[in-house]
């Protein structure tokens, strides 16, 4: 193959890879985040790891029985050059569908060190209760 | 016919499928490491996780920055030791009731990574911060390390 062609080949998948990738929000690229999610008698607590990601980058929205956490890096500000890197720059990006027993009114959280912790109580309606017995 | 009982893998099989599961792990951060490896040294294999790290270099420092997020400011330790940066923490898990229903995805227990410097640094100008759950740590270069422009006068 000469050179004319090989550009030529090289052009048209240039145009190809960026036709399929569209840069709308859809395509953005996310991180998932590591989750623990412990279970307690008034409800749900869920543990994410963000790092970089402080209370100003935190998004949790309840919606149509899912909850949707996203986390929004803010990087450091550091002076010179990357000479080696293993992190990832991508927001952080979850979604659970919620148990509906889950009182949505209530739902909480915070941000400590880059660990945002959601409390999902549940209503108390669905709490076992215990009847006494005239 | 024969009716042979079933029976599970015996102990010494099993503890070897763990053996090449550890090996296949190595392999695979070897893979990531290759670049790097004199650099980077990942100590402890299945048990430990290894957070992520950056190192940036400008005339003047170098700047250390490693993903720990959810620890105590307590829980970690910085060391420096012929230029080589190590730092290791420890992480407990965050619930009260581990007898209640639990789903973890997250690494609890020690970590350790060691980061060999490029250049030689000045110990006494080290210094370090933890903010939402970043380690940040800028080691100054010594003297000897910074590049000096040498003027030479031609006769």
């Amino acid at each position: 193959m000469s050179t004319a062609q090989q550009e030529d080949l090289q052009q048209k998948e240039q145009q190809l890879s960026t036709e399929s990738r569209p840069q709308s929000a859809q395509s953005r690229r996310f991180a998932t985040p590591l989750v623990d999610i412990e279970s307690t008698e008034d409800g749900y607590v869920l543990y994410a790891e963000m790092p970089g990601v402080s209370k100003d980058g935190i998004e949790v929205t309840v919606e149509n029985g899912d909850l949707l956490i996203v986390g929004h890096r803010r990087p450091l500000e550091v002076s010179g050059e990357p000479i080696y890197r293993e992190s990832r720059l991508y927001d952080f990006r979850r979604v659970y569908e919620l148990d509906p027993s889950i009182d949505t009114s209530r739902v909480s959280a915070r941000i400590e060190n880059g660990l945002l912790i959601v409390n999902l109580p549940k209503a108390e309606k669905v709490k076992p209760r215990r009847i006494e017995v005239e | 016919m024969n009716i042979q009982r079933f029976q599970r893998y015996s102990q010494p099989e099993l503890s070897r499928a763990f053996d090449r599961l550890a090996t296949l792990r190595e392999e695979t951060d070897s893979l990531f490491n290759t670049p790097f490896s004199p650099f980077f040294r990942t100590s402890g294999s299945f048990s430990t996780w290894s957070p992520a790290v950056d190192v940036h270099e400008d005339k003047d420092q170098f700047t250390v920055i490693a993903e720990v997020p959810g620890m105590k400011k307590e829980a970690l330790n910085l060391t420096l030791q012929n230029g080589v940066l190590t730092i290791s923490g420890e992480r407990e898990r965050e619930e009260k009731k581990p007898d209640q229903g639990f789903r973890s995805e997250r690494f609890v227990g020690r970590f350790q990574r060691s980061i060999t410097l490029p250049a030689s640094v000045d110990p006494s100008g080290v210094k370090a911060n933890y903010q939402d759950g970043l380690l940040k740590v800028v080691l100054p270069k010594s003297e000897e390390a910074k590049p000096k422009q040498i003027e030479v006068s031609v006769s």
